[in-house]
Order: structure tokens, then sequence, then C-alpha cells
């Protein structure tokens, strides 16, 4: 799985950045909570790396105090779409008869363009942390159902599932014990897309000023605060996109990896005349 | 081909009642009396009854939706709380300039994207191959709005040589729409570029080592040719879905593009009505959305199944 | 016409490199057909493949070798030079005819691009030859069927248009890699036929690659049998049928069935898997599954040595010392049988 040195290096960027934002009151030098009205908007300089912003505080330790919010949205958002998304998958995918109910309503979902969704359920819900992850919830899943449930579809025919079905194994154990499993990488890829997919999403909607009340530092507020002061103080508005960028490229990278690692074709993309020579076999077989 | 469109067609139908369901149901999962919300805190008792009024809210639930979905059949999505206009023709005036911004950023999207991914797969053996995937990662990982700010910061603030703000029609002048609309549209493709681009590199990899682009190469057509013919167009097949999600992504993405450059587009009109809680507006914007989406991805599959022989012929 | 000396082709592999032809010499006569057999992962098809130079680079090298096609050795030529070669003088026809064609375009679009890439044609002239072409390979109704696409043919008339697509340009070479291979065992019958009643009318030269012995008997002028990588016997069809020299080739032929052989007699598949051509074994690579085996095949690695009326064999044993062996093994047979 980490043998793409490429995916160590997202997996190493996301592992700093947590531990980072989780450790950030032992090692932080000047708390973002301190205001200075004398410092404000000051550029970056070896006292405040990013600068400061319009309360004279310090846009280095804010933006790494910012992640956590940030990150458990994301957190928060991909494990609750990923639970969701994987057991109406699974149903839809193996009970015929739930499956046009489950997929009717989820192609419904999916008419919305997702950023869409989210707004209109924050609009309505009123913005705070708990509505944020409902809406992104809500927007994100149903993906994850329809990918799960397609996999699922693939592997339904596979003939041990089959004998299992025909020895009268229970449906719970051979959803969770013969299918879940052989589904699972497609899961893990989408999980972690969904992940980087709500961090933007937060973002845009906090920006937008309709998500996470300005007070909370996330790094969708930071820039929406900043904005006002882009033409005078454009490190404020800088940093923490930096920030977002970097984190969610770092998963989008890991997602990317996983995919190839997990694709058995893809793995052998270099030895592609040996493909050819492994179905050519098959065919005599 | 007109049983598969027929078939497409009927489908709809689940897909825009549950899309009608989920739109009605946003404004009444609202917490508290939405008329109360409306008006805000110091209002009177009696105008908040007439309001419940105006909008149906006494009524109970079933009743208003089959009164709305009926209401929403014949063209008739309410009245705006803000402006006492129709919602229906609001929405035909704001319908211009999102339009407009989402033409030009399609156009531009498969301007880019195309030949990128064609250039990529003939030099697919190089150093060019990784640094694209790089770019187009990078493309799907930067804000859109935050990617607005900095192109704004570049090019309307420190070399001012675009429009940051405002919106021309076309009647007024199609040379002064283009260049009003190029930087936002421009932002607004960026991502989509970088994710069309690279499943059209993906498609046209796993053709180039199909056996009929070996055929055609063992017929001795140049390598162009075979790839703008034969693994160019066996990719596009694939690549037309993308469209459909590349559109989401658009109107999604307008509203965020809008607000910041003041095109008084949908987008911008979904974002104000939110301010200024305007329910009626903003179910009629958000279903209005989902319709258009709803036939887009229509479109594009019959598109699909005209590219697609296999299909056509079926 | 076509002399191949010394061929060498290297598939850079992530588990090594590949050595898929090791050394390759032989050599194909204007109008003759020559049969190149061997089992699966004997490097046919990449030797096959390797005359146009269709193996995908990368994986493919070409570390040594010549190809001289016409006085001209294609392994120096650009790129250019062998785009006028490739389906002009030397044409190809595939394995799997399902998916040889593109599946997107008209049957009449593939076959005039074979057409029109070489001879300057206007469109309808070209389309009178596509006509011509699909009424010499046995298409019925060809002029209605220019218009179709490739999905609305049978694998046997997909064959068929890609046999038509590889004369469109009256090929003095024509290869075939397993043409028959993926078709059912009647159609594989009538492409045969086929390619005998082609080869009548242009006197096209057909190298055929195959791992069905009986196609080669029914087709080829000569033999060459391929071996990890090599061509361990060579000679005229009669030759090698009947007058094997070779324990490889004596146990391909054992594993087919005959009309005259002994009812009782069981077919006898041929221990163990091809060697890995990463790191292929010391001596000959065939004595791990030879039968005949002896110390010293474990040493020395064999050439082609010349058993007269050009058939040449790749086996230290002798004449007389390979009949005995072969009649020892054929007596313990037997003896098992009786017991």
């Amino acid at each position: 799985m980490f043998k793409n040195k490429r995916n160590l290096l997202a997996a190493g960027v996301l592992l700093l950045i947590i531990v980072a934002t989780i450790t950030a009151s032992l090692w932080l030098k000047f708390p973002p909570t301190h205001i200075d009205p004398e410092a404000r908007l000051l550029s970056p300089s070896g006292k405040n790396w990013f600068g400061t912003d319009h309360f004279g505080r310090d846009i280095f330790g804010l933006t790494i105090v910012a992640a956590r919010v940030t990150l458990f949205v994301g957190v928060v958002v991909a494990l609750l779409s990923t639970v969701l998304g994987t057991i109406t998958g699974l149903i839809a995918g193996y009970y015929k008869k739930a499956e046009f109910i489950i997929m009717r309503i989820i192609d419904g979902m999916l008419a919305f363009p997702a950023l869409l969704l989210a707004l209109a359920l924050v609009a309505a819900l009123g913005g705070n942390v708990t509505n944020i992850i409902i809406a992104l919830t809500f927007a994100f899943w149903p993906v994850m159902t329809r990918i799960v449930r397609s996999a699922v579809l693939q592997v339904n025919n596979i003939q041990y599932i089959e004998a299992a079905k025909t020895t009268g194994t229970g449906d719970l154990v051979i959803l969770f014990r013969y299918i879940l499993p052989n589904v699972l990488s497609p899961i893990i890829v989408q999980g972690t897309f969904i992940f980087a997919k709500a961090i933007l999403a937060e973002a845009a909607l906090s920006f937008l000023g309709v998500g996470i009340d300005p007070s909370t530092p996330t790094w969708g507020t930071m820039l929406q605060e900043s904005q006002v002061y882009i033409t005078i103080a454009p490190w404020f508005s800088i940093f923490p996109g930096v920030a977002i960028v970097i984190t969610v490229l770092a998963l989008n990278m890991l997602g990317d990896g996983l995919r190839d690692a997990f694709d058995p074709h893809k793995k052998n993309q270099k030895k592609s005349t040996k493909k050819l020579f492994r179905n050519r076999k098959q065919k005599y077989a | 081909m007109l049983q598969y469109t027929i078939r497409r067609l009927l489908s709809l139908i689940p897909v825009m009642l549950i899309v009608s369901i989920i739109v009605f149901l946003i404004v009444h999962l609202t917490p508290g009396n939405p008329a109360y919300l409306i008006l805000g805190e110091d209002s009177s008792q009696e105008s908040i009854e007439q309001l419940e009024v105006q909008l149906g809210l006494d009524k109970p639930m079933v009743v208003q939706f089959f009164s709305w979905i009926g209401n929403v059949l014949t063209g008739d999505l309410g009245q705006s709380v803000y402006s006492s206009e129709p919602v229906t023709q609001i929405i035909i005036d704001h319908l211009g300039p999102t339009f407009s911004l989402m033409v030009i950023s399609l156009v531009l999207t498969l301007l880019v994207a195309i030949p990128t991914a064609i250039f990529v797969v003939w030099k697919r053996n190089t150093a060019l191959d990784p640094i694209f995937i790089s770019i187009s990662l990078l493309g799907v990982s930067i804000p859109e709005f935050w990617f607005a700010m900095l192109m704004v910061l570049c090019f309307g603030v420190a070399i001012p040589i675009f429009p940051v703000a405002g919106y021309i029609p076309v009647a007024e002048g199609a040379i002064n729409w283009f260049y009003h609309l190029f930087l936002p549209a421009f932002v607004l493709a960026a991502v989509e570029i970088g994710l069309v681009a690279r499943m059209l590199r993906d498609g046209m990899l796993e053709s180039v080592n199909q056996d009929y682009t070996r055929t055609a190469k063992a017929k001795g057509v140049k390598e162009s040719i075979v790839l703008m013919k034969h693994v160019f167009f066996n990719a596009l097949i694939p690549t037309t879905t993308v469209i459909g999600t590349t559109i989401a992504g658009l109107l999604g993405g307008t509203v965020i593009i809008e607000t910041m450059f003041t095109i008084p587009g949908i987008g911008q009109l979904l974002i104000d009505s939110i301010y200024r809680r305007d329910y009626p507006v903003i179910q009629g914007v958000i279903l209005f959305i989902a319709a258009i989406y709803v036939l887009v991805n229509l479109l594009v599959d019959l598109l699909y199944a005209v590219l697609d022989p296999r299909i056509r012929y079926d | 016409m076509l002399e191949v000396k010394n061929l060498k082709v290297h598939l850079d592999t992530a588990s090594g490199i590949v050595k898929a032809v090791d050394g390759v010499s032989f050599h194909v006569k204007a109008g003759e057909t020559v049969g190149i057999v061997g089992e699966s992962g004997s490097g046919k098809s990449v030797l096959a493949h390797s005359l146009m130079q269709l193996n995908p680079v990368p994986p493919a090298t070409y570390p040594q070798g010549e190809i001289i096609f016409e006085n001209r050795n294609l392994l120096d030529l650009k790129e250019k030079e062998l785009r006028k070669i490739r389906g002009n003088e030397i044409a190809m026809i595939f394995q799997d005819p399902m998916s040889s064609l593109n599946p997107v375009f008209k049957i009449g679009n593939q076959l005039m691009e074979a057409i029109r890439t070489h001879q300057s044609m206007s469109r309808q002239n070209a389309e009178e030859k596509a006509l011509e072409l699909l009424k010499d390979v046995g298409i019925p109704d060809p002029k209605s069927r220019l218009n179709d696409y490739p999905h609305q043919f049978s694998g046997g008339m997909r064959q068929r248009v890609l046999i038509a697509i590889a004369l469109a340009c009256q090929p003095k070479l024509l290869i075939a890699d397993e043409p028959t291979t993926a078709l059912d065992v009647t159609i594989q019958a009538q492409i045969l036929e086929l390619m005998k009643d082609i080869q009548k009318k242009y006197g096209t030269a057909i190298i055929i690659i195959t791992h069905d012995l009986g196609v080669v008997a029914q087709l080829a002028d000569r033999v060459l049998v391929m071996y990890s990588g090599r061509i361990v016997e060579e000679g005229i069809t009669g030759d090698i049928f009947y007058h094997t020299s070779m324990p490889y080739t004596w146990s391909l032929l054992r594993s087919l069935p005959r009309l005259d052989s002994d009812i009782h007699q069981r077919l006898k598949s041929i221990q163990g898997q091809p060697p890995n051509l990463v790191d292929p074994p010391k001596g000959c690579n065939f004595s791990p599954r030879c039968p005949f085996v002896t110390e010293q095949c474990l040493e020395v690695d064999p050439s082609l040595v010349d058993r007269g009326n050009g058939h040449r064999a790749a086996c230290i044993l002798s004449e007389s010392e390979y009949e005995e062996r072969k009649h020892e093994i054929q007596d313990i047979e037997r003896e098992g049988v009786e017991q």
C-alpha cells in the first residue's frame, strides 16, 4: 500500500498536519487567541511567519489551530458518508426489491450539484459545525452508495458467494463476511476523496458566509474574513488557502495512489506485454 | 434508439419526483416557524399569521406539497417574499449571465482539455505524463473561491488587464461581454479542465493498448492519425459522461464565482435569497438547477448513445 | 524475400528482462507458406509482431539481429519508411477478430483507410476496391455491409473483414497470428480455406503462427517449431510430421489426437511448464521437461543441426540415439498399459 513514494509522501504530510494541530497548544509561541491592536495586518516576518490578521493575531498559529475544525468536519463527513453509503449500497446491490427504491432516491439526490445541495441544507438548518456535517454528509453519501452498489453487483455472481447462498448462509454473514471485504478497496478510495471534497466544500460554505460562524477559526472562515483585506494584506488570504491546497492535494494524491495500488491491472502497467500473455493464456485454458 | 430514448425519458419521472420532495422538504426542515424567520424577531403576531396563510403554512404538509407541486407543473414557482415578484420571472431575469458564464467555461474547458489529453498520450512515455497527473490533481485540490481571489489579485489589482466585476449583456457588444466574463469563466473552468483532461487521458491510454489500435498501426497509418482518429474517438465516448459532471461542477461553481465577480446570475440570486431568507426563491432556484442538471444528463446519455454504435443499433 | 538473421527481442518488464525471442534465424521465399508453431509463451507472437515492429515500445527492445525484407533491413528503417511497408508490402491479421476492429467506425471506413493510406485514390474508387475485397473474402451482400459496424458481424465474418483489410494493397507477405484460435471449429476450417484461395489468387507469401499443428499440416509448406524464444526444429511439413528429430516436437505431436493411432493409446500431455525466460535453465531449455533427457543435456545448449533436405533440429542426440530412446519410451508405455 505504501510502496509508492507518492503515497508515502501524501500520508506523511497528512500525519504531520494532524499532529501539528493536535499538539499546537504545546509548542506554538504566539497563541492565536492573543489579540494585539498594535500589530494589525503585519506582513510576514521572522516573528510572525505568515504575518498577522486584522486583530493582530498570528496567522501561522491561527492556520495551525484552524486545521482542527476543518479536519474534524472532513473526517466526520467522510466517515458518516462511508458508513451510510456502504450500508445502503450493500442493501441496494444485494436485495433486488430494495434496489429500485434506494437507487431512485439516490438518483434524485444526485440530481443536485453537491455544493448546492449542501448550501440549501445549511441555509435551512442554520450554520454551525453539526449542521455543516449533516449537510455535507447528505450531499456526499449518494455517490458512495452508487459505487458500493456497482461493486457489489460485480462480486455478487462470484462462485463462492453463490456457493455460500446455496448452503443457506445467512444474508448478514454473506454481506459482511463475504461481500464487504471484496468491495472494500473502492470504499476506501472514495472515502479519501470525500474527505478531500468535504474540506473544499466546508471552506466554500464558510467563505460564502452560510457555513461555520466566523468566531470559530477554520480555513474557510479565515479566508472569508481576509477577503476585505486582500489588496492591503494578501498574506492573510494566501496562507490559509495554501493550507487547504496542501491538505486536499495530499488526500487526492493518497486516493489516487490507493486506487492504483488496489487496481490489479494498473499495478502492472509497465508489464503490459506480460498482461497480454496472461490474457492469451486464459483464452487457451 | 427510439426505445432507448423513451425508456430514458420515463426514468426521469421518479427522479424528478424525488427531486421535488427534497426541494420541498428543505424549507420545511427549517427549525422553527419559517414565517417568523423570514420576518425577523420583532414582527407582530398578525403579520406572521398573514404570511403563514400566504405561504400556505397553515395547512397539513401533504396538502402543501401537492398544491406546491401542482403549481410547479403549471410553471408557477410562487412569489418572492422579498420583492413580491413571481419566482419564475425572477429566475428568467437572472438566466442570461449564468448561461453566458457556463457556455464560455464549458467551451474553454473542452478547448484546453482535449488537445492537452491528446498531447499527453502522444508523449506518454516521457516525463510529461507524471507532470500532467500532478497538475490535474493540483487543479482539483484548489478551492475555487481562493483561486478566484488570487486571479483577482493578479489580473485585477497587480496587473489590471481584466475587469473583476460586472456583467455586460451580449446585446450590448459581444466583445465587451466576453471581456467581462473571461476571468470568471477561466476560474470556473480551471478545475474542470484537469478533470476532463485526466478522464480523456485515462480513456485514451486504455484505448492505445487495444487490439484495434494495433490493427490501425499494422495498416501503416500515421501515429498522429491513429491517436486522433482511432484512439481519441473511442476514449471520447466514456468521456461524454464527464461532461455531465462537469456541468454540475460549473453549476455549483457559479454560486461562488457570481458572488465574487458580482455577476447578476442565478448563483448570486441564490446567495442573496439565502441572506434574505426568501424561501420561495431559494426553492425555485434549487429546483430549477436540479431540473437543468437532470436534463443535461439526459442529453449526455443520448449523445453517448449516438456516438456509440453498439448502443445506437441495439 | 524475407530473411531473419539471429533476431533477438527483449521485453523489459518489472521482473527483469524477458528474452522473448532469443536468436532466431529463418527465411521465407516468395509465395511460400511457413508455419510457426509453439506453446503459448514460446515467443512466436512476439516474433511475428517484431517483423513489423508492432510490439509496444516499451517494453520491447531489439538488441540484436537483422530482418532483411527485399534487401532492406527493417530494423534500420525510420518510422516513416516502416509505415510505407506496413499494410502495403507486409500485412498482418490478428488473433482476436472481436477486438481487432475499431468498434466506433464503419467497416467501409476501416477498409478504405487501409486502401487510401498507401494508394492515392478517390473515395469512389476506394469504395469500389473495398467492395471487390469484401467479395474476395466471401462476405455476402458486400455493398450494404460496408455501412455496418463491427458489432453487427459474427466472429468469422470479422476475421474475413480483417483479411480483406490485410489484402487491401496486395502485400507480398501476410503474417497471420493465430488467425483461427478465437473462432469456432467449423468457422476455422472456412477461414483456412479462404487463406488457401487467397494465396492462389494473390500469390502472397504467408507466415502462419499457431499452436495448432492441424492448421500447420493443412496450410504450411515449411514449419518452424519454437520453444522458449528459439527455433528448435525446422523443415518441410512432411519431415516435421513424419521424421521428427526433436523431443519437443515429438511431444507436441503426441499431444494431438490422430485418426491412425491405436484407440487404446492415451494422448500424452507435456509435463511441466515452459521455462522462465528471465532466467532460463542451464543447458538445453527443454531439458527439464524432456522425456529423452540425458546428463549431457543439462550442460550443453544445443544448436540447430542439419539433418538433410533443409531439415534442422536442436538436439544433441544423433539420429540413431534419438530413435533408440523413442522406442524405449514407447516400450515402457506399452508395458504400463498391458499391466
